[in-house]
């Protein structure tokens, strides 16, 4: 079929999905996860068909795939929305359909789909184990299956529904749909287990955060829609003459001489700054490791977090509008400022974290900052290139860790201890318990450190450096190596205390690996983690360069009008990229190797003293936050909204008009009703009975006086007519 | 010669003489007594102008019969009332027969 | 002044003042004499209108009936205290004034009244007064309605005043 119409049917399956377990299939899980995953399965289908016409159209950049629709009327003209397949698009979309479909393969076996009802469990709570006796009369306590398994696929559905809509869209409309629907699935998802108050209290930061962020995008959104009256990115950023006129008018109101462009370009990337976790707003994402793992690794490693950076490399050529002779628009510089920033800041916190998700959680941030470092210093095709690499590995290390997390909680509920399953001090020796989810761990590990030539991380890795070192952005060059290096350090200092060793604890002992539904996806990520790297070999690479044709960087960089220029090779990114992976790998192997067991203080904590507790502590951002925003808005709600505005003045005002009205009603009953409307009808009465009463003695019952009164009135009759009738004629 | 007018206001002079006997006496007789004099004074008058404007027709006369018959009829229905009702209450002064008051 | 007008003058002023004595009179008995004197003066007063019959009707009626009547009735009803004391109520100087008023408002209109100042026409001699008075009761194109209509009267005046003084048995 025509790829046109093709394009809009990615989009029904997961939608349909949700609507369909949440109607229909909620009470059978069997038949939910078999709604879930074929609906993943067709979507990923049509994408891989998508992908497959989009790679094989010479120039797609020029004609892409599109179709839309006049949708909004305003006045004479129409906002349309619809669809679009361009490179950036294609390869987006072709790690969004694979992504998906990995996960949510793995949430069959996550949720220990095929294993009996827990003793206790309850929907809301994370399932605790069910006791079965087996043949010998023993009793084991096995995992148990998720009481709210159906549910858990609707929302994921809904969710990857959000995310093929971002990504497939043409629009900032549909965009900031897709945007809004994943947020809200972030949501529910991250609340998932809705009956622990941890979980609960991280649902509502994840989605206040992101917010804020949200709320300045559609600033962003507006200004730029009253400004150019579109919304559609080809008619923005695929027109030169209107990406001029946008960096050549100053901002609105001459905000700080930046030009429209400029301010647009930030306005939207504060919406990445929220969505994609950087610094301000990056401490909703660590807290959001309260959903279970297959939501983190959808949410923040392969999808939406993805979708925040997506939607500025899409902008790139809005932010980058303006741009002279390499020299960064001021939009840039904030990017590449953050960027960098957060790269090395959350690589810092990574280095105490404890727990095997948070880890991972503040890796991704840095990961992120990467991105939008790169794309901040202009480096469009490198900034693509790592997205779509990081999707895969990121996804690849949530779900191992995922996996690993099983394995402790399977031995956890064998031996009966109770140990926190996802502290990396209680693992050990897993690599000879769990084989697979080691070996896949581990590629995904050596990926996002960026070890040498094999894991595509470090092809996209040093491309950046190599940017950013070609274009003269030495700052931020020496910023992303030392973050590369501490990703490195963090990394294997993981690896080395989850699998390496001996197990620490009983229930280390006791892990098992997990099901085929499991290791699956995770030997599929893991191919797809070393193999994504092969296609955006630079040319000039010393030995295998040319081998393989740059093709991603011909395919992706044919996105924008002008096809950017791949950098010159130069020795000493190279070089710098070699030693921080090579370096930092074999640094956190021997410090971490020393660590034998549960009590074993951190090898780190003497070197670093004081600042190891501030950074186990994240720096204290989240007391900052709690101190500045927080309390004040409460004080706000509660003491001057609550108790001041509402219940003294407004309801005040209101017991006062009141009081006042009963007031007047009793005074006009007092004094004027009951004396005079009242009085007035008794008066009347009264008098009546007064007036009788006066005339009543004249019936005396003697007739002489009868006959008086009878002939002085007669008299005074006639007298009186006799005047008016005879005298005055 | 007697004129008219002289006929004329001796009747009246009598008929307020028994008008006052009517409206100021006690007695109940009494003003039967006073009700007989107006009622006298009337026939003098009718008598009196029959025979100075309409001597040749005899209706005048016919009235003044008439009028003696009523007042007869009359005399004889009041005192047999005033005697009524002296029995009943023992007295005939107006006064007391006042049973008709508020 | 001739005879005439001297015989009507003092037969006036004694029958008014036997009327003034009637209403006057402490006495009962006193002011039924004096209404006897009065209705006799009009008899004389009834001569003097060339109205023979009546005259003698009015002696016959009246004194001989009517005058005798009330004298037993008020035999029939003495009270002795009642009798002495002023026989006028309370109410005695409205009447006056009522009376005086009249005389006066007739006095007035006799004064308006140019048909005041007949001459006395004297009567034919073929007139019988009489007679006439016979015919015109009893005629049935004249008067005999009327006559017997006060007939019935004075029939139930009878009846009705049997009925009233009868002396009850039950009461």
């Amino acid at each position: 079929m025509a790829t046109e119409t093709l394009i809009w049917l990615l989009l029904v399956p997961p939608l349909l999905a949700f609507f369909l377990i949440v109607l229909f299939t909620n009470r059978s899980n069997r038949l939910s996860h078999i709604v879930g995953v074929g609906a993943a399965f067709l979507s990923w289908l049509g994408s891989m068909v998508v992908f497959y016409r989009a790679v094989t159209t010479e120039h797609l950049g020029e004609h892409p795939f599109a179709s839309s629709f006049n949708w909004l009327a305003t006045g004479d003209t129409y906002l349309s929305i619809g669809l679009l397949i361009d490179p950036l698009t294609a390869v987006t979309l072709f790690f969004v359909a694979w992504t998906i479909l990995m996960i949510f393969l793995y949430s069959v076996g996550y949720h220990n789909f095929g294993q009996p009802k827990g003793d206790h469990d309850r929907p809301g709570l994370p399932p605790h184990g069910a006791t079965m006796i087996d043949a010998h009369g023993h009793s084991h306590t096995v995992p148990s299956i998720e009481p709210m398994y159906a549910r858990f696929f609707a929302f994921i559905g809904l969710f990857a529904f959000g995310m093929y809509l971002l990504v497939l869209s043409d629009n900032l409309v549909t965009l900031f749909v897709g945007w809004e629907i994943m947020g809200l699935c972030s949501y529910l998802l991250i609340g998932f287990w809705y009956g622990k108050e941890s979980a609960r209290a991280a649902m509502v930061k994840a989605f206040l955060t992101t917010r804020i962020g949200d709320m300045f995008m559609l600033l962003g959104i507006a200004y730029l829609y009253s400004f150019t009256g579109t919304l559609s990115f080809r008619d923005i950023l695929y027109n030169q003459e209107m990406l001029n006129l946008l960096a050549s008018t100053p901002a609105v109101g001459g905000f700080l001489g930046l030009s429209a462009a400029g301010l647009i370009g930030i306005l939207l990337f504060f919406g990445t700054v929220g969505k994609s976790a950087q610094f301000p707003l990056h401490v909703w994402l660590p807290d959001a490791m309260e959903g279970p793992t297959p939501v983190s690794a959808m949410i923040h490693a392969a999808t939406m977090v993805s979708a925040g950076v997506y939607m500025v490399i899409r902008f790139f050529p809005l932010l980058s509008a303006g741009m002279e002779h390499g020299h960064l628009t001021t939009a840039m510089t904030v990017l590449s400022v953050v960027g960098a920033f957060t790269a090395l800041f959350a690589a810092t916190i990574a280095l105490a974290q404890n727990d095997i998700k948070r880890v991972l959680a503040y890796s991704t941030i840095s990961q992120l900052g990467y991105m939008i470092a790169a794309l901040g210093i202009g480096a469009y095709v490198a900034a693509a290139f790592h997205l779509i690499t990081h999707a895969f590995f990121k996804a690849l290390l949530f779900l191992g860790s995922g996996s690993v997390i099983h394995g402790m909680e399977h031995g956890v509920l064998h031996t009966g201890e109770h140990v926190d399953p996802q502290d990396m001090y209680n693992m050990g020796g897993l690599r000879k318990k769990m084989p697979i989810t080691f070996w896949t761990f581990l590629i995904g590990g050596f990926a996002l450190s960026g070890f040498p030539l094999v894991t595509a991380g470090f092809w996209s890795k040093d491309e950046i450096l190599a940017d950013a070192w070609g274009h003269g952005h030495y700052i931020v060059f020496g910023v992303l190596a030392l973050a590369a290096l501490l990703t490195a350090f963090y990394t294997m200092r993981q690896i080395t205390l989850t699998f390496l060793g001996e197990p620490r604890t009983k229930a280390a002992e006791h892990a098992q690996e997990t099901p085929w539904t499991m290791t699956l996806p995770l030997s599929i990520l893991a191919v797809f983690a070393v193999v994504a790297g092969w296609v955006g070999i630079p040319e000039h690479f010393p030995g295998i360069g040319g081998l393989i044709p740059n093709w991603f960087n011909e395919f992706v960089g044919g996105t924008l009008l002008e096809h950017p220029v791949a950098v010159d090779f130069n020795f000493i990114p190279l070089l710098t990229s070699l030693v921080v992976a090579l370096g930092g790998l074999w640094a956190g192997w021997t410090v971490y190797s020393r660590v034998k067991t549960v009590e074993t203080v951190d090898p780190l904590k003497p070197v670093l003293g004081g600042f190891h507790t501030v950074l186990k502590n994240k720096y204290y951002f989240d007391e900052l936050y709690e101190k500045i925003f927080i309390r004040p808005a409460q004080w706000l709600s509660a003491t001057f909204a609550s108790l001041w505005m509402d219940r003294t003045v407004i309801d005040g005002i209101l017991h006062g008009v009141a009081a006042f009205t009963l007031q007047v009603g009793s005074a006009l009953l007092r004094y004027f009703d009951t004396p005079v409307v009242n009085g007035f009808g008794n008066q009347v009465g009264e008098s009546a009975k007064k007036l009788g009463h006066l005339l009543r003695p004249i019936q005396t019952g003697r007739i002489q006086q009868y006959m008086i009164l009878a002939l002085v009135s007669v008299a005074t009759f006639s007298a009186l007519f006799y005047y008016l009738l005879v005298y005055t004629r | 010669m007697i004129p008219l007018s002289w006929y004329l206001i001796f009747a009246a002079a009598l008929f307020c003489t028994g008008l006052f006997g009517v409206l100021a006496r006690k007695n109940s007789i009494a003003i039967l007594m006073g009700i007989e004099l107006m009622l006298n004074s009337v026939n003098v008058n009718l008598v009196a102008f029959w025979r100075y404007r309409t001597p040749e027709t005899i209706t005048g006369q016919v009235f003044a019969i008439i009028v003696f018959a009523v007042a007869a009829a009359e005399v004889a229905v009041g005192l047999a009332l005033f005697i009524s009702i002296y029995r009943r209450r023992n007295t005939v002064v107006a006064d007391e027969i006042n049973l008709l008051k508020w | 002044m001739t005879a005439v007008q001297i015989i009507f003058l003092l037969v006036a002023a004694a029958t008014l003042g036997a009327g003034l004595l009637v209403v006057t009179a402490h006495n009962l008995i006193h002011a039924a004499l004096w209404l006897v004197v009065s209705l006799f003066g009009i008899a004389v007063l009834y001569v003097l209108l060339n109205a023979g019959f009546l005259a003698v009707a009015q002696v016959v009626i009246y004194i001989g009936a009517i005058a005798i009547l009330v004298i037993f009735a008020i035999m029939l009803t003495r009270k002795v205290a009642a009798d002495s004391g002023p026989q006028t109520n309370s109410n005695w100087g409205w009447g006056a004034a009522l009376a005086a008023a009249l005389f006066g408002a007739l006095f007035w209109i006799f004064q308006g009244w140019p048909g005041i100042n007949t001459a006395l026409q004297p009567l034919s001699e073929s007139q019988d007064t009489v007679v006439q008075l016979g015919q015109a009761l009893l005629a049935p194109d004249e008067y005999l309605l009327v006559f017997e209509v006060a007939s019935v009267l004075l029939l139930a005046a009878l009846i009705g005043s049997i009925m009233i003084a009868r002396v009850r048995k039950d009461s």
